[in-house]
């Protein structure tokens, strides 16, 4: 499926907000705290994804949801119950494991099965039950398979289907794409965003790819160290991330230390340019407030002459450039000595009269609306 | 300089490969085949007193060859009572040891496996230890701690649990003790090493679908050991049905398991022949678990 084909998201705004609360979680491990203090409100129907690098405490949240571990403290409430005492086999949420930990002994018929089994749903039922959730992740010819003769892909849609087939209020997807070759990824990421939405079940997924995240989360969370630094639709945690590990998890970013200087509050003085950098939005601080400034690469934009503002820009040189297939990246050394990354579309060097070229003096110039002020 | 060897030879020299294969077969056929064989041909010979104690099954005279291959003692083993009972009580005893040592070691493997990593080697250590020990020893050490004056006794009348001591020395119950106390690291390493590549992820899953812990158990952990089961109780069956030494120590009177009655028919009796029937026959019962044990192999193989 491509993404022209893709449903229209149906939308969950007036879904309650509160669906799943995580409510000041701790979890340590000996002296380390895995989890340090974490709340969250996840909408119902909502996708929803906790992205962080390996480590960072992602995964014992997800678990602690699952009930596979106990929080220290803290509660874990679902559709306005308390789960937080209850074991994994008395919640009301599913999970589908990195590895998809299919049953190797059982046929793809009976790992679906399993669920409904161990709730003695009578046989009929069962068996429609089984072939609907089949027939969703399209693996019902499948079905008498085993695992082990099955592809990634499809070892996936079946986990998916075990982990839906219950009809979980939560369902819990760890590192869903990581077990795939990554070719594959992209598609897969639609495919199975497509089934989660036409399902209509709220999801917490949990990944260290931030192309996943955006790809298929309605929000997600940036966590490090623990803790969570922003949560937010892709697009907010993109453009307005509020602290430098978001600004540069997700995508790259130039950041320069800045002083609030005059102007309305909108401006910072910066050492490494000539001219202060301009931000949207007046802050609402003192003057002095020394700030971590961040501007995205690809908002930068390059031209052989001076730019027609009066903040935003700098001049440099070009040191290194590198072609990348869907930009350029050039590495420009500005007159303090401050190396700024730019990543330049192919049409943009087009519409430029000559392409730059190593030891060109170009001009660098962006909007005060990509200006970012990050709070940590 | 390596020599060069005619490209004729070549042909007819195994490559190395082929003589590392070759090396383990050759130890099996000289030292278990060529015995075995020699074991058969007895059985079908007769006794006489002399040396060899029983007569060649070739002759060859006036250029006749005649061959005389007596079946007597295979119609003796299969019918007369004292063969039968002994291959009976020993395939009980082997039965009931297997069985009880499963009971025992399926839950401490485990344990063992479901243990902190460090821990692990640590515990194993403890299954094996009772091997730094001579077999002998440990189980004449069991004559102290079962015979009526024992540990066991002594303590339990000590402390005015029973009267009488426990009829525990030379009977059934000392042969059961023995046997299930000596097979059990047979039966435990294996099992070990098969509980313990079990994937837990396995188990959180059905956790997670809503199994309780037992229910995940027996339709998770228990149907995906079978095969370690199957391999560590034959580990066990097998020698035990042979077993001589601990009925012979711990056993009672009546306890005759068909190790002992071959010791008879060989050193007591001197009928070779008819120990080695036994022996033929015991191999040929034995072989049927295996070969069931093998199908079940090939089967799960060729389903996975």
């Amino acid at each position: 499926m491509n993404e022209a084909t893709r449903p229209p998201r149906l939308p969950i705004a007036d879904q309650p907000a509160d669906f799943v609360q995580v409510v000041d979680v701790v979890k340590k491990f000996g002296d380390a705290t895995a989890v340090d203090h974490v709340s969250l409100s996840i909408r119902k129907k909502e996708l929803f994804a906790l992205l962080g690098s390996s480590g960072c405490g992602k995964s014992t949240l997800l678990r602690m949801m699952a009930g596979l571990e106990t929080p220290d403290a803290g509660r874990i409430i679902v559709d306005g119950q308390d789960i937080t005492e209850l074991p994994p086999y008395e919640r009301p949420v599913n999970m589908m494991f990195q590895s998809y930990a299919l049953f190797p002994h059982m046929t793809v018929e009976g790992n679906v099965a399993y669920g409904l089994k161990r709730d003695r749903v009578d046989k009929r039922e069962m068996n429609e039950r089984v072939a609907a959730a089949l027939d969703l992740v399209q693996m019902g010819r499948f079905a008498r398979r085993k695992p082990h003769q099955l592809s990634g892909g499809q070892q996936q849609r079946v986990a998916l289907a075990r982990s839906l087939v219950k009809r979980p209020k939560l369902l819990l997807l760890d590192e869903p794409m990581s077990a795939l070759d990554r070719n594959i990824r992209q598609q897969t990421q639609f495919e199975l965003g497509n089934i989660l939405w036409s399902v209509g079940v709220t999801c917490i997924m949990v990944t260290h790819d931030q192309e996943e995240a955006m790809t298929m989360a309605d929000r997600l969370a940036v966590m490090d160290d623990g803790r969570i630094l922003q949560v937010g639709t892709p697009d907010e945690v993109y453009e307005a991330p509020t602290c430098r590990f978001a600004a540069e998890f997700i995508g790259s970013t130039n950041l320069f230390k800045g002083v609030l200087a005059g102007d309305e509050s909108r401006l910072f003085a910066c050492e490494d340019l000539q001219v202060p950098l301009q931000v949207n939005n007046p802050m609402n601080a003192r003057m002095g407030l020394q700030a971590q400034i961040a501007v995205r690469p690809e908002r930068i934009a390059i031209s052989h002459r001076p730019a027609a503002q009066e903040y935003n820009w700098a001049v440099g040189t070009i040191e290194q450039y590198a072609y990348m297939g869907r930009y350029t990246l050039y590495y420009v050394r500005l007159a303090g000595g401050r190396l700024m990354a730019v990543d330049v579309s192919r049409m943009a060097v087009r519409a430029m009269e000559r392409a730059p070229d190593y030891g060109d003096t170009v001009y660098l110039s962006w909007g005060s609306d990509c200006t970012v002020v990050l709070k940590q | 300089m390596r020599r060069r060897i005619p490209a004729w030879l070549d042909r007819w020299l195994p490559s190395g490969r082929t003589l590392v294969i070759a090396a383990p077969f050759a130890f099996l056929l000289v030292f278990f085949m060529v015995p075995f064989a020699a074991v058969l041909k007895i059985s079908f010979s007769d006794v006489r007193m002399g040396v060899p104690p029983y007569t060649p099954i070739a002759d060859f005279h006036d250029g006749v060859l005649r061959l005389t291959m007596n079946l007597e003692h295979y119609g003796t083993v299969l019918t007369d009572p004292l063969y039968v009972g002994a291959y009976v009580y020993s395939i009980e005893v082997a039965a009931l040891t297997t069985l009880l040592c499963l009971l025992i070691g399926y839950p401490a493997c485990y344990l063992i496996a479901r243990a902190d990593p460090a821990r692990r080697n640590l515990l194993l250590m403890g299954v094996m230890l009772p091997f730094w020990t001579s077999y002998l020893i440990r189980v004449y050490a069991w004559i102290g701690l079962l015979k009526n004056q024992g540990l066991i006794n002594g303590f339990l009348v000590g402390a005015h649990l029973i009267t009488q001591p426990l009829k525990l020395y030379h009977s059934n119950w000392g042969l059961l003790i023995g046997m299930v106390y000596n097979y059990l690291p047979y039966l435990m390493l294996p099992l070990y090493a098969h509980l313990v590549k079990l994937d837990a992820t396995l188990l959180e899953a059905a956790c997670v679908l809503g199994a309780r812990p037992w229910q995940a158990f027996f339709s998770i952990t228990l149907p995906m050991s079978r095969r370690g089961i199957v391999a560590a109780s034959l580990l066990v069956f097998i020698p035990a049905v042979g077993e001589y030494v601990i009925p012979e120590i711990l056993g009672g009177s009546n306890s005759l398991m068909i190790g002992r009655v071959m010791w008879d028919d060989f050193f007591v009796s001197t009928d070779w022949p008819s120990a080695a029937a036994a022996t033929g026959t015991m191999v040929l019962l034995l072989l049927l678990p295996i070969a069931w044990f093998q199908r079940i192999q090939r089967r799960e193989m060729g389903s996975a």
